[in-house]
């Protein structure tokens, strides 16, 4: 379990003579999730890159287990709109024989797009065709930059909780990059709060108290994370559909709920830590 | 028969010609696909002065082409790493500057007598046995290399960081699509002129675009309209006397008037 994927030592990278990261020293072991997270600018992609083998650390060194399969699930797919593609050439791609590729995409909710062009897929589905991407070379490292870019609320939620189900299936380690603090800090093992250099890094509970994350962040957020244990009693699937836990009903309720508390601004905090008291 | 048919110019050029759409169609889409139409005419400008070097350094006037090309292609890689101007400043600045150097030059040159029309908008008359072989060997090299490499130019188009941690030889293959690129010029510049070569890539690719559902689809239809605007702007050509070039670009964009007013919704 401890088996070490990557191994970063004090690693620097320099573009246009603005130091972008600085000293970054961290390893990642088979079975970790370790969340980045940071302001903009922190250089948060950048840092992903030298992993990535796509930027040239400037100094320090970087040492992959030899013969690692890395997945790589990208910020975006912008593909130019005069490039005709479907979901299954996309795949094919990527060197994965049909039925690899089928299972792939079943594992991430969007076989039933198979045939689809992925000019016409939303954002959500754009990123779990990335992942089933990543997924179909069976890696032994994931990498993800902000995945749940682009993706509803819910969506957020569900995309972090399959991450964390393919962790375990796949026996992987991920490293991702994620803005969405509250969502992320549930599925995480170990946070590494960066801005240049490694300000903090730790277990979700306990950065939120740390007091470089606090100068990093502000008291609010510290404060949001800190409270901020909850779950839906539902989710919903790709196509809105109430799957699992919670009936019908309980999921409307939590509807009206979160409407109001986004109607009357000054109540949404003590409503959400009502929420979390049930 | 066969050289029956080759000493008749018409057929010499038509085949030249089918020649030229051949490799067009799959460069073309790339051309689209990558936004390099500006790249693509900045390299076709500088082909005048690559006429102008080859007499200069005593070599075929193709390989003289082929050279100022790559040696521009080279150039813009090193002004585009300083960043201090827009790319498309940058290429602005270098086509231009390329034909005019290239005009320049050749005014220099009173022996050479070289009929610049012809140069800047093809020539039917002038297609010859040896341009035809030319025309031949570059189509055959550059879709051996596009069979070859078609994956992996596919995969770097598509989303360029995802090919490099694929395994993707990125670098490398942008070299080779510019070698490509510079070859397609040099070859092409009999039929439409250095003015017109990338209207010759773009339009049949563009008019692909409408009825494709795959690459390969686009790359096969763009060949196809690139033999029709070739066909079609030849015969103009020879039955009206209108200047081979711009008589095939006509062609083409007809074609992609027809194609998008009945074609209607892109499909994929």
């Amino acid at each position: 379990m401890n088996e070490v994927l990557a191994e970063l030592s004090k690693v620097s990278v320099t573009l246009n003579a603005r130091l972008i990261v600085d000293r970054v020293s961290l390893s990642i072991k088979r079975g970790d999730i370790i969340t980045i997270i940071g302001p903009n600018g922190a250089g948060k992609t950048t840092l992903i890159k030298s992993i990535l083998g796509i930027q040239k650390a400037t100094s320090g060194s970087i040492s992959l287990q030899p013969g690692l399969v890395i997945g790589y699930v990208p910020q975006t797919l912008n593909l130019e709109t005069t490039l005709p593609l479907s979901v299954e050439r996309f795949m094919a791609l990527g060197g994965c024989d049909r039925k690899g590729c089928q299972k792939a995409l079943a594992r991430t909710g969007v076989a039933h797009l198979m045939t689809a062009s992925v000019h016409h897929l939303s954002g959500g589905e754009k990123q779990r065709l990335l992942l089933a991407r990543a997924l179909a070379r069976q890696p032994g490292l994931l990498v993800l930059d902000e995945p749940a870019q682009g993706v509803d609320i819910n969506g957020q939620a569900a995309l972090y909780d399959l991450v964390r189900q393919l962790r375990d299936e796949l026996n992987c380690g991920v490293i991702m990059i994620s803005h969405d603090l509250h969502l992320v800090m549930a599925a995480t093992d170990k946070v590494i709060c960066l801005n240049q250099h490694v300000c903090c890094s730790g277990f979700p509970e306990d950065i939120s108290h740390d007091p470089a994350f606090i100068e990093t962040f502000g008291t609010a957020v510290a404060e949001s994370l800190a409270v901020y244990h909850h779950h839906h009693n539902h989710r919903h699937d790709l196509h809105g559909n109430v799957i699992g836990g919670g009936s019908a009903i309980d999921g409307t309720l939590s509807e009206g709920t979160l409407k109001k508390s986004t109607l009357d601004d000054a109540e949404a905090a003590p409503t959400c830590s009502g929420h979390h008291h049930d | 028969m066969i050289d029956g048919i080759l000493d008749d110019f018409f057929w010499r050029a038509l085949i030249g010609g089918l020649g030229v759409a051949l490799v067009a169609g799959p460069l073309g889409c790339f051309v689209v696909w990558r936004r390099l139409a500006y790249f693509g005419d900045t390299l076709a400008h500088s082909a005048l002065l690559g006429i102008a070097l080859s007499f200069v350094i005593q070599v075929p006037i193709n390989v003289g082409v082929i050279i100022t090309c790559l040696g521009l292609a080279l150039a813009l890689v090193l002004f585009s790493r300083s960043k201090t101007l827009a790319t498309d400043t940058l290429l602005g600045i270098l086509a231009h500057s390329a034909l005019a150097i290239g005009l320049v030059t050749l005014s220099f040159m009173p022996s050479v007598r070289m009929d610049l029309t012809g140069l800047l908008f093809g020539d039917l008359l002038a297609m010859s046995r040896s341009d035809l072989w030319w025309i031949y060997g570059g189509a055959a090299t550059i879709l051996c290399l596009l069979a070859l490499l078609w994956r992996g130019l596919l995969m770097s188009t598509i989303h360029e960081e995802l090919a490099r941690v694929e395994g993707v030889p990125v670098e490398r293959l942008r070299l080779a699509l510019i070698l490509m690129f510079a070859i397609v010029i040099a070859v092409a510049m009999k039929i439409v002129g250095v003015l017109l070569i990338t209207a010759l890539l773009i339009i049949p690719a563009a008019t692909a675009r409408r009825l494709a559902r795959t690459p390969e689809q686009m790359v096969a239809m763009a060949m196809l309209f690139g033999f029709i605007a070739v066909t079609g702007g030849l015969a103009l050509s020879w039955e009206l006397d209108t200047p081979a070039g711009p008589s095939v670009v006509v062609t083409a964009f007809s074609c992609f008037l027809l194609i998008s007013a009945v074609g209607g919704k892109q499909r994929a």
